[in-house]
């Protein structure tokens, strides 16, 4: 899915982020203290995405100074961990909206109208596909199949699944997110 | 700890005995992801009151499984009763119905839908009884609790390791796999024991063995039915592997968008490793394997298996070009067997029951099952599981009940991004890996995807280039490129504005992709394109000559018009997004063409069918 991938301004990693929030940076660097990392810098590197996912769990997303953080104990590149960052769409660099709202864009629910149903959110949130809103309160963004094919087409909004969501049902979908 | 094989065997009938002097009545819950969304957890409860309400906790044991494939008629639930020997089969239960449902017993509760078995499962009976579909790789999945390890254990689990380990030598195990037929599910077809004996092959200080459970297909969960269900049967799957090709380290590379899965695995790994059946030294014996999960981070392209091997270690997902093969320099460059959980999913029972037994299965050259996730404008959505060989018409009329509203079918998508089309034509095709290819089409991982009349081919086949367009990584011109004229070309053609011209450029196109892509993902993204030319041809001709989309899909070349039975109620005018429908109440209304999106909100939101899709 498309994604935002303007760096901030600023010095590399001054955004701060890590050290704003101790606990979590306590919690980050725990966990890879506890992977088995040894010198040899390949295998550390078989760590970085599971290190990724544990960050981005934390700080719901991974500013440069969580990458620095991470790089810096694997012994790797800032470069070679954006470089995985950008690769995978399940990372983000920029904060995402405390309602995450997902259209399935599998071909189950493709088949049964769901790029309506995206147009229909994009229409009334004001923001396109892979963005978040101004106040932070909602992103959008497309998945792929979650396995609820039967209940085509699926809205997921954090973890709750909304199924049959026709285009008129959006509003309703919007208005739950309270 | 299990110490032997003798020990387990001994172990697992102690299990059954003591299960079989339980509770006699056995409510099998179907709480996979699919079940959870539609709601189960409100219906276990209700049982489980019901249950102690009336004090029956000694008659009735509630037993959460995983998917039962009957994603139709979640929630589903299954009542086996031992004294009766009875199965009874709900779908679609709600909490109210709890009452009735104990009541009932080992009989039909009155009121609640009777869902009919359209499986058999070869190890345990006979006797097809007329069943479409055979069970082997999902047979415990809806059946066993999957985060308990005695429940796997009743159902023989574990006992394909022991007879391996005991009774068989690494060669032996994996000639009894490519004497059983195997091949791979994970799309491509290969030859699993071939795999495995060229892994064997290599002298190496390590080895790995790989579960592929990237499951990238959009549309498809076969392999989360299968992790989520019977997390233990790929466990013991790929220790065996491990055995047969010398590997003392296993990795399941899984997506992280599948949690419940994760979690189940990582129960399932941790009881192993207690029970001795994962470790060093298994089941006291001299072999020792042990598995670790990756995780993916929403990449297609990972599940083609060189890229999956990068991305586990570390590195951007992209893949290289082959030869070597993994199965020589894989990972870390040692000798690596990757192999689809749908095909590990097989190997237990291969070599519990022997490779003659699994023969049986199919056709004789082409042996076994494979799974479907059957979905689109079905009527049944679900999980199927049938034997090789088996028509399209067996699935998608057989176990699917046709399509739905009673529409026309119309195609069969298979295969995915990398696959094609079948048409009614095709219907009675037994299905196997090359009678597909010979279709232009392919057997993918098993997404299965009908449409009907209201499909455009043209923009489906749009729809697979978007996916592709966006999960292309990069790195070779054709794919990266090339799919994106592809997909300019296809936005013409919907938009009205294709010539005949832009078929030839589209087809010629589609060729050099597919002759010059450096891997998998490129190779096959032309297929939906050629494949839906080939068969609907004259569909892509009305888009250019006629200017028409008779499915009604591609909105430049559709118009919403209100007719005369036009009541003037006024619903369409107030649901317009754009406000575009004009008129007084109880008069004839009207439609800006130039202000409407075409969205279809007051087609569908019409009760007096006033508005015409042109
Ligand atoms: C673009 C692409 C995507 C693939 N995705 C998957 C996948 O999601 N799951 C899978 O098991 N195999 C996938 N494969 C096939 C794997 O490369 C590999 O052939 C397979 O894991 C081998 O296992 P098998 O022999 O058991 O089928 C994909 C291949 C390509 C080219
Ligand atoms: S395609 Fe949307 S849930 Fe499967």
């Amino acid at each position: 899915m498309t994604k935002n991938r303007v760096r901030p301004t600023g010095p590399i990693g001054s955004d701060g982020v890590i050290n704003q929030e101790p606990k979590k940076r306590q919690e980050l660097a725990d966990y890879m203290s506890g992977l088995n990392l040894g010198d040899d810098r390949d295998r550390n590197r078989g760590f970085l995405i599971q290190c990724l996912h544990k960050a981005q769990e934390l700080f719901g997303y991974l500013p440069e100074s969580v990458q620095l953080f991470v790089a810096d104990r694997l012994g790797l590149h800032l470069s070679e961990v954006y470089g995985v960052i950008s690769f995978y769409s399940y990372f983000t660099t920029v904060p995402v909206g405390r309602y995450r709202i997902n259209v399935c864009m599998g071909t189950a629910c493709f088949v049964r109208g769901a790029d309506r149903v995206l147009e229909e959110f994009k229409r009334h949130l004001g923001i396109d596909d892979g963005e978040t809103s101004e106040n932070g309160k909602f992103s959008l963004g497309g998945l792929r199949c979650v396995g609820a094919c039967s209940l085509a087409p699926v809205v997921m909004v954090n973890d709750k699944v909304y199924g049959n969501v026709a285009p008129d049902k959006v509003p309703d979908i919007i208005n739950d997110c309270q | 700890m299990i110490e032997n094989a003798k020990h387990l065997r001994e172990h697992a009938l102690e299990l059954g005995m003591r299960q079989a002097k339980g509770p006699r009545t056995r409510i099998l819950v179907s709480m996979g992801t699919c079940g959870i969304a539609a709601d189960t957890e409100p219906v276990l409860a209700a049982l489980r009151e019901e249950i102690s309400r009336r004090d029956l906790q000694d008659v009735f044991e509630v037993v959460e499984t995983g998917c039962m494939g009957l994603c139709h008629s979640e929630p589903s639930i299954e009542v086996v009763d031992g004294v009766e020997g009875t199965m009874t089969l709900y779908g679609n239960v709600v909490p109210g119905q709890a009452a009735a449902i104990i009541e009932a017993g080992p009989y039909e509760a009155a009121g609640v839908e009777v869902l009919e078995r359209t499986w058999y499962c070869p190890e345990n009976e006979e006797n097809t009884n007329g069943a479409l579909q055979a069970r082997v790789v999902l047979r415990n999945s809806g059946r066993i609790d999957p985060e308990n390890l005695d429940s796997y254990l009743i159902a023989g689990g574990y006992q394909g390791l022991a007879r391996a380990l005991t009774e068989m030598s690494p060669e032996e195990v994996g000639g009894e796999v490519r004497e059983s037929g195997l091949r791979g599910r994970g799309g491509g077809g290969f030859p699993t024991g071939m795999k495995w004996g060229f892994a064997a092959a290599r002298k190496a200080r390590d080895k790995f063995v790989v579960c592929n459970a990237d499951e990238g297909d959009p549309g498809a969960f076969m392999d989360r039915a299968v992790l989520e269900g019977d997390p233990h049967c790929v466990l013991e799957a790929m220790a065996i592997a491990g055995y047969a090709v010398g590997a003392s380290q296993g990795i399941i590379y899984i997506r992280a968008e599948y949690p419940l899965a994760i979690k189940r695995l990582r129960k399932a790994i941790e009881q192993a490793r207690e029970n001795g059946f994962l470790g060093s030294g298994i089941m006291g014996g001299k072999f020792s394997f042990d598995i670790d999960i990756k995780y993916g981070a929403g990449a297609f392209v990972c599940g083609e298996e060189t890229a999956l091997i990068h991305s586990i270690e570390g590195h951007r997902g992209e893949p290289t070009f082959k030869p070597p093969f993994p199965a020589v320099s894989g990972l870390w460059k040692a000798p690596t067997v990757v192999n689809n959980v749908e095909t590990f999913a097989n190997v237990p029972a291969i070599i519990r029951r022997g490779a003659d037994w699994f023969k049986q299965i199919g056709l004789p050259e082409c042996t076994g099952t494979k799974v479907f996730a059957l979905a689109g404008k079905v009527s049944k959505v679900g999980l199927v599981e049938v034997p090789m060989g088996a028509t399209l018409h067996d699935i998608v009329y057989g176990v699917g009940g046709g399509i739905r509203d009673g529409r026309e079918f119309k195609a069969v998508q298979t295969g995915g991004p990398s696959g094609g089309c079948l048409k009614a034509d095709h219907l009675q095709t037994p299905i196997t890996y090359e009678t597909l290819r010979a279709l232009d089409s392919m057997m993918g991982s098993g997404g299965m995807i009908v449409m009907d009349s209201d499909d455009c081919m043209v923009n489906v086949a749009k729809f697979f280039l978007d996916f592709t367009l966006d999960e292309s990584c990069g790195k070779c011109t054709p794919c990266r490129i090339g799919n994106k004229r592809l997909h300019e070309m296809l936005t013409e053609v919907c938009a009205g504005r294709g010539t005949q011209e832009t078929l030839a450029k589209l087809k010629n196109l589609s060729h050099t992709i597919k002759d010059t892509a450096l891997c998998g993902l490129g190779q096959t993204s032309p297929n939906p394109v050629l494949s839906t030319m080939l068969q609907f041809e004259d569909e892509y001709r009305e888009h250019i000559e006629d200017k028409k989309c008779r499915a009604g899909v591609c909105r430049h070349l559709i118009s919403y018009v209100i007719n005369d039975d036009c009541v003037g109620c006024t619903l369409c005018a107030r649901n317009c997004p754009v406000d575009c429908i004009s008129g007084q109440r109880r008069e004839k209304h009207e439609i800006d063409q130039d202000k409407c999106i075409k969205c279809g909100v007051c087609h569908s939101l019409c009760k007096f069918h006033a508005i015409d899709k042109r």
